[in-house]
């Protein structure tokens, strides 16, 4: 059937994306994994503030932050920024 | 605008559900994406994104995923601008119609660099000259990343693309950087800014200032693509520092076309010993490696002079020379 013998209403809604991406799991992509040292952080939140991928979460409950490790590529910003250098890259 | 600025602490903007999602299948290292998810962090209540084609549109909306936990449109290219009137001029209708219960509703329009200095120009300059309610948020990662690196007007001076590679009888990019927020201020828009993700209160804060302006506002900001520059991924953060450092992208704001300088930036121009030579960005970057070469010295001291002539004229419009 042509989309002539339809209005609008009635053709369905072309291109909608209706599942949440956070099924998507790009954990991984990683070849390294951002390895924390519970002693050095001081949970100030640089690496939860720059993930681009919201792989590090802030869990009031525990007072502490938590990776997940799901979405992680593994990029090293983390690393990079933290201000203790808690964090290290390993090697998977 | 409100005059009482918006006070915040990591805590709570790591507490603020997130509007964009993880799943999204942006490069590791990427910062659009830390962009947008902190430019989302910034809402104030309902919202509708927009969205042209581009890197953060399709790693964002790959069928039938979506990394938007807020209403999202995507049509075209060239487009961000042209939806965001359309959006917003549906809601006003639907308000007067009583069609929608909701008291405001905030829209933004985001696009790479290609969708906003070149393609998407048309429909911003036109959008904000119909004086449309809403933030056009631009990501500069200084290419056209979705398609394979092409060099676009926001792409700087010198940077190797594949349209304009590095080589014996090109050292990469002649043309410079389109100055794409000053233009905009010529517009007479009330609110223009610049911002750098390292520097992320000072985005998150430009980002509510945006939304507040009853009119259009356009927000400028910086955002390293490690695919692109061939960068190492890890350092994406640190570029968005450096490039204030040395003041290859200086931070600030315009209300009502005032220049002001953002504090990063600010601390520069008081203590001018501490702006670090271009090259302390630069290096490291794959998109600038020739640069390096003994041969292209006099392209390397090009790009230190633009940055300083840049850097100087708008000390001038800030009026601090
Ligand atoms: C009219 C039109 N021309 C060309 C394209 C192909 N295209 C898709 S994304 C893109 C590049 C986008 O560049 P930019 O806006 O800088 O965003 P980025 O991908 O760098 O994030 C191009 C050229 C298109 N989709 N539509
Ligand atoms: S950046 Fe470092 S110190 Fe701060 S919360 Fe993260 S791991 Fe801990
Ligand atoms: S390595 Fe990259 S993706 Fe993984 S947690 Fe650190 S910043 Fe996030
Ligand atoms: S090419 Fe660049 S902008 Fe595009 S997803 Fe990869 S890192 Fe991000
Ligand atoms: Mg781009």
């Amino acid at each position: 059937m042509t989309s002539k013998n339809k209005n609008w209403k009635e053709i369905a809604p072309a291109g909608v994306c209706s599942k949440s991406s956070k099924s998507f799991l790009t954990g991984d992509w990683k070849t390294y994994t951002p390895i924390r040292d519970v002693k050095k952080c001081v949970r100030c939140l640089t690496c939860v503030i720059f993930c681009p991928d919201g792989a590090i979460n802030w869990v009031p409950d525990k007072k502490d932050i938590e990776f997940d490790m799901s979405y992680c590529k593994g990029c090293g910003i983390c690393a990079n920024e933290c201000p203790t250098k808690a964090i290290t890259m390993k090697l998977e | 605008m409100t005059t009482q600025e918006w006070k915040f602490t990591a805590k709570e903007i790591a507490n603020k559900p997130d509007l964009f999602l993880p799943g999204h299948r942006a490069c590791a290292g990427c910062v659009p994406a830390t962009v947008l998810k902190l430019v989302m962090k910034a809402t104030r209540g309902p919202t509708i994104v927009t969205e042209a084609t581009g890197c953060m549109e399709v790693v964002s909306s790959i069928y039938p995923y979506t990394s938007w936990a807020t209403p999202w449109l995507h049509t075209a290219f060239e487009t961000a601008a042209a939806n965001a009137s359309g959006i917003e001029a549906a809601l006003k209708i639907m308000k007067k119609k009583g069609r929608i219960s909701q008291e405001h509703v905030d829209v933004i329009a985001i696009a790479g660099d290609g969708g906003t200095f070149d393609i998407g120009f048309q429909a911003l300059s036109g959008a904000v000259e119909r004086g449309h309610d809403f933030l056009f948020l631009l990501y500069d990662n200084e290419a056209y990343m979705n398609t394979g690196i092409q060099r676009s007007s926001g792409t700087p001076h010198g940077a190797a693309t594949t349209t304009s590679p590095a080589g014996s009888s090109v050292p990469g990019k002649l043309e410079y950087k389109k100055p794409l927020a000053d233009i905009m201020i010529a517009h007479n828009m009330e609110y223009v800014a610049t911002a750098s993700p390292y520097y992320w209160r000072d985005l998150i804060t430009k980002v509510r200032k945006g939304l507040e302006v009853e009119g259009p506002a356009f927000l400028h900001v910086f955002a390293p693509c490690p695919r692109g520059w061939r960068s190492n991924p890890a350092k994406s953060i640190e570029y968005s520092k450096l490039a204030v450092e040395t003041c290859v992208f200086p931070i600030w704001e315009a209300v009502n076309g005032n220049y002001k300088l953002s504090s990063p930036s600010k601390l520069l121009s008081l203590a001018p010993q501490k702006k670090k030579p271009v090259s302390d960005y630069l290096k490291g970057q794959g998109r600038f490696r020739h640069m390096f070469k003994p041969e292209n010295k006099a392209l390397l001291d090009e790009v230190q002079n633009i940055t300083d002539k840049r850097w100087k004229q708008l000390l001038k419009k800030c009026n601090l020379s």
